[in-house]
């Protein structure tokens, strides 16, 4: 899958694994049934003077082609619940211990960001506030907090495969730690109105550097920016 | 047995003649015949597919060609796009696959294939009907009133869907809820027919498990359907109080909960996926079993399988809401039942194949059309995989992925299912053939370009397409050259599926009135709708049939012919 999309967060490989693990354990029972299926087609195309067998389907010799393969789907259905759970559990339910805590706030039809600046706290008077803009640093463990001020939405980054509904009156917590550096699309997934195709925002990860000169450009700004809040 | 039948035929014209001073009104608006009530479905169904259809025209034009006006529409604003992808999912499962593979299907063939004269609450089937049609002409309604259609998806979440301020569609919204409900209570006067007529008026000698496939699907469709619908019509009732009268069941400001919604229409909303598969899946059952002259493999085993699948459909909807809120440890507790269901859908395919298994497959158009729908929902089947696991869903939910996915079972369901069952019982249905060949282009011009609608989606997916959006070109990650042609790939493939349309309509039109005349039985199969006239009179048969044998004793040994009519009575007697 990174062939479409590349990685950029912790637990974008493993999503990737769970998604190569659906696809064989599946794309093996898909091609044995369409084998199966034409090669039954083409074999037991109508031939004159031949008729078709008599089959039941209640004989213990004919049942077992349903029983076996009954069998062995219950044991794939096993291995993908526990791959699932594992990916699962890594992304939304187990939250490591968080460097920093960013707060993303939706709005029909904008995304609003609140980063912590300098001294790494939310809720000080250095905090960076965006509108279509989140800058993260390479390698800190983030925390989200999202929320939304009317109707849902639903915040997305592709290439940390991650997505998240955001619902009004609630504020969902989640976490990340980016890999990569770059620019990298973020999407609404919730349909949210006329203006739902028009939330793109950009996600921004600098290494340590680059991410010291963003927020010192930030600082100037910053007492504006809280002022018009 | 000829003579007899000679016999019957003549006492059953005099029968009918009986039944002819009716107007044109009282016979085919305000029948209570249930062939002619199937009727009056189907062809409101087809009508209300051509719109959909339609509606798909226009927002794959925008997509494939942003901004530019469409040819026969004009230019697609993105509230425009909202409600046309809003109303096509909307038409296409409520109002094109719900009346077609249920209600005309269920009401033309239920009486027809248990041997009875007429559904037991005929005047209620009526009623059916009249609200049904009601229902959609309050939705195509919705498409002009000011403010435009509803837009905010066929899930309608709220908040958005609750106040008109944030969808800006203050009429369309409650229309459209009106319109559902009410097609939720015309569905639920259908059902209670199918059932009850099915337990209590099959012909003499026919037990359980005389019952052909088809009609056990409906009937277990309109069983989950009549469980599942109560607490969304209760959810509907509260929208519509959000939307009309202030109230705030939704609104989290006032103390009210958005998730509940989902919660009671996924509640329905998962039984009803299942709702629909399972009247497609038994007209395919019942055409392979005869166009591979085979007996059915393992009857009872589909029944029961069947019966395990309408169960579980019940305890899977949060597979909808894995990422939307709701508790993260409850989704993990989905995911097992997720998966669990595809063991009985796997094994009812296995069943299918199984069935073709020494056959005497004859390639007509009917038979086409179904193992179609073998070849392609086994493609759609196993990507619900993908979405089922939690661990995966997080990506793929809300990605073209999920188009894709779902449009692989629907489409063969609504689509594929509906021509198979179409193109089967239109001899019975019209005393006429189609023409094959116009039937087999038909075939290959819907099924080929289908396939290139819907694979590049799941591709565009995978690349992070995500659903519902008028114009990628926001998008730096989307608006890429390769995933541009992939869309337009699948517009163009569009068109061309719909041009291929036109022949079936002629072909369907001509054949009605023009086409050659059919016999009783012109497939040579089992079941009891083959024993009345094509197209059978008021009251179906003179004599009502008796059944000595199930439906699919097909290539028996030691009989000269190949098939062994339900009602036709043993030899030794």
């Amino acid at each position: 899958m990174d062939h479409f999309l590349e990685q950029a967060s912790t637990y974008a490989g493993s999503i990737d694994w769970l998604f190569w693990l659906i696809t064989a354990i599946v794309g093996f029972w898909f091609i044995i049934a369409e084998i199966v299926f034409f090669g039954f087609i083409i074999k037991y195309r109508r031939k004159e003077g031949q008729k078709a067998g008599y089959v039941t389907g209640t004989k213990k010799s004919e049942k077992k082609w349903i029983t076996i393969p009954h069998i062995l789907i219950i044991c794939c259905d096993v291995v993908l619940v526990v791959g699932a759970i594992k990916v699962w559990n890594q992304v939304k339910l187990d939250l490591p211990e968080a460097d920093q805590t960013v707060r993303v706030i939706s709005r029909q039809w904008a995304w609003i960001f609140e980063h912590p600046g300098p001294d790494g706290k939310l809720d000080t008077e250095d905090d960076i506030r965006t509108t279509e803009e989140l800058h993260l640093q390479k390698g800190v463990t983030y925390h989200y907090e999202l929320t939304s001020k009317d109707v849902l939405h639903s915040f997305s980054i592709p290439v940390f495969r991650l997505k998240q509904d955001a619902v009004p009156g609630r504020t969902i917590k989640g976490w990340f730690q980016p890999t990569k550096t770059g620019k990298f699309d973020i999407q609404c997934t919730e349909m949210c109105g006329i203006g739902h195709g028009l939330m793109p925002a950009r996600l921004y990860i600098h290494d340590e550097e680059s991410h010291l000169a963003w927020m010192n450009s930030h600082k100037t700004a910053n007492g504006e920016l809280l002022a018009s809040q | 047995m000829d003579a007899s039948s000679t016999a019957s035929s003549e006492q059953h014209a005099s029968h009918d003649h009986g039944h002819h001073e009716q107007s044109f009104a009282s016979k085919y608006l305000f029948s209570t015949d249930h062939k002619i009530i199937g009727m009056q479905y189907l062809f409101t169904g087809l009508i209300m597919a051509i719109i959909g259809g339609y509606l798909a025209y226009v927002f794959r034009m925008q997509l494939a060609y942003p901004g530019e006006p469409v040819p026969g529409y004009g230019i697609v604003t993105p509230g425009d796009y909202n409600s046309k992808v809003t109303m096509h999912g909307t038409i296409m499962i409520f109002w094109v696959a719900m009346p077609v593979l249920i209600a005309a299907f269920g009401n033309f063939c239920i009486p027809l294939m248990i041997g009875c004269d007429d559904m037991v609450f005929p005047r209620i089937n009526r009623l059916s009907y009249q609200i049904f049609l009601l229902s959609a002409v309050i939705l195509v309604a919705s498409f002009f009133v000011p403010g435009g259609a509803f837009g905010g998806a066929w899930t309608a979440y709220p908040p958005l869907s609750s106040m008109p301020e944030y969808n800006l569609t203050p009429l369309g919204a409650p229309l459209w809820l009106i319109a559902v409900a009410l097609e939720f209570v015309a569905f639920l006067l259908g059902g209670i027919n199918f059932i009850t007529t099915t337990m209590n008026s099959r012909a003499k000698g026919m037990s359980m498990y005389d019952i052909p496939l088809v009609v056990w699907m409906i009937v277990i469709a309109s069983i989950l359907f009549m469980l599942s619908v109560g607490p969304l019509i209760a959810g509907a009732v509260l929208l519509l109080f959000d939307q009309l009268v202030g109230t705030h069941f939704y609104d989290a400001g006032a103390g009210g909960d958005p998730l509940v919604w989902q919660h009671l229409f996924w509640f329905f909303g998962h039984p009803e996926v299942y709702v629909v598969l399972l009247p497609a899946m038994g007209i395919v059952a019942d055409v392979i079993a005869v166009f591979s002259r085979k007996k059915f493999f393992g009857y009872k085993l589909a029944l029961y399988t069947t019966f395990a699948t309408g169960i579980l459909s019940f305890v899977v909807w949060a597979h909808h809401q894995f990422i939307a809120g709701i508790d993260p440890r409850m989704t993990n507790l989905f995911t097992v039942t997720t998966l669990l269901i595809s063991i009985p859908i796997a094994e009812l395919c296995f069943l299918y194949i199984a069935t073709l298994y020494r056959g005497s497959i004859q390639f007509t158009v009917p038979m086409l059309w179904a193992l179609g729908f073998i070849g392609t929902f086994l493609l759609g089947g196993v990507t619900g995989i993908y979405l089922g696991a939690n661990g995966a869903d997080i990506f793929f939910h809300d990605t073209y992925f999920v188009v894709a996915h779902f449009h692989y079972t629907f489409f063969p369901i609504a689509i594929i299912g509906m021509f198979a069952g179409l193109t089967y019982w239109f001899p019975k249905m019209f005393g006429r053939h189609l023409n094959p060949t116009i039937g087999k282009i038909h075939f290959w011009g819907t099924i080929i370009p289908f396939n290139l609608i819907f694979l590049p989606q799941f591709f565009l997916g995978l690349a992070g397409q995500h659903r519902r959006i008028y114009d990628y070109s926001n998008f730096p990650e989307l608006s890429t050259e390769s995933l541009q042609h992939l869309r337009i790939v699948a517009t163009t493939s569009l068109i061309i599926m719909l041009i291929a349309q036109v022949p079936f309509i002629i072909n369907f039109f001509y054949s009605m009135f023009k086409g050659r005349k059919a016999e009783k039985n012109p497939w040579n199969a089992n079941t009891l709708e083959w024993t009345a006239d094509s197209p059978p009179g008021h009251g179906n048969w003179p004599v009502l049939p008796e059944v000595y044998r199930g439906p699919y004793e097909y290539s028996v040994p030691d009989r000269e012919d190949d098939y062994w009519p339900q009602d036709e009575a043993p030899a030794a007697k």
